[in-house]
């Protein structure tokens, strides 16, 4: 039996059910992640002293981070845009520069973590690392679950645009969408933990 | 975003090398600001301004919300709903939990 609304336009909605799903698990996002950034105001204004993040954390790889995952956001768009132009092979080079782009994101991330822990900064060490750690870690998950999804409609997936290219657009698209949501997550991240 | 039309698809390819852009540009203001070392509420309210701006750019041009199905705005306007009364759930411990002690 074939999944309904993958690519027809429910009535009731006006949308593919495949849209709908992917904004309904954003809206679940934004609720964790929020979750999170309340935790960090409540933590910061009950401190009697907090340390500005640039005493602590290293500006110019995180600046060139953001610009890695807004550079990424663009080319995650532009591979959507490419399939429903109908060129396959400018989509699988987006898409792979966007895959690429989070490799990137992750690797600076790494040295980030790692110079940290050379200098015995840990998660226990203070309310502001704990957060730091929290904060980053699970958007640094996000990376990867988005990386593995987009590496899967690179690869395997693709096999879908031979049979049914509309919808293996749209499932780009809903992709697409999460990527684009991590993105957001980080521009309001960066400043948060890195200048304020 | 529903419709595939290769001219408007072009269009907005356009769009996205602005918003791009614009993007860059405002990273850039950000990092700048934060060196002149402001006063906390001050620094605050710019960078979350500017914060906010670039995630309605990529909300907008890239989530494609300019144009989207009244659905999905009921949707993230119940989110947004939550998410603010979430982010202001801290306020209710200033003077030490006065307002949730009773």
């Amino acid at each position: 039996m074939d999944i309904p609304y993958t690519v027809e336009i429910r009535r009731d909605t006006g949308l593919t059910n495949g849209k709908i799903g992917i904004w309904l698990f954003l809206a679940s996002e934004v609720m964790l992640f929020g979750a999170l950034f309340a935790s960090y105001i409540l933590i910061r204004t009950g401190a009697p002293t907090w340390p500005r993040g640039d005493t602590i954390l290293n500006v110019p790889l995180a600046t060139f981070n953001t610009i890695v995952l807004i550079t990424s956001s663009v080319t995650m768009v532009m591979a959507w845009a490419s399939l429903a132009r109908h060129r396959f092979g400018t989509f699988r080079l987006y898409m792979g520069a966007t895959i690429l782009l989070g490799g990137v994101f992750l690797v600076v991330k790494y040295f980030e973590y790692s110079h940290k822990f050379e200098m015995g900064l840990f998660p226990s060490t203070n309310n502001f690392l704990a957060i730091y750690f929290t904060l980053t870690g699970l958007h640094m998950l996000h990376v990867i679950g988005g990386m593995a999804v987009n590496a899967y409609f690179w690869g395997p997936g693709a096999k879908l645009w031979k049979t049914n290219p509309e919808w293996f657009t749209n499932r780009v698209e809903h992709s697409g969408l999460f990527w684009h949501f991590v993105d957001l997550v980080w521009i309001f991240l960066f400043p948060t933990l890195y200048l304020l | 975003m529903t419709g595939h039309d290769p001219a408007e698809i072009d269009r907005h390819v356009k769009v996205y090398i602005t918003v791009f852009v614009a993007l860059m540009a405002l990273t850039i203001i950000t990092v700048v600001i934060s060196r002149f070392h402001l006063p906390v509420p001050i620094a605050v309210s710019i960078a979350l301004l500017v914060a906010t701006v670039k995630g309605s750019l990529v909300a907008c041009y890239f989530m494609h919300l300019i144009s989207e199905k009244k659905l999905i705005y009921a949707v993230l306007a119940l989110t947004v709903a939550f998410f603010i009364a979430l982010l202001f759930l801290p306020v209710l411990t200033v003077h030490d939990g006065f307002w949730i002690r009773g």
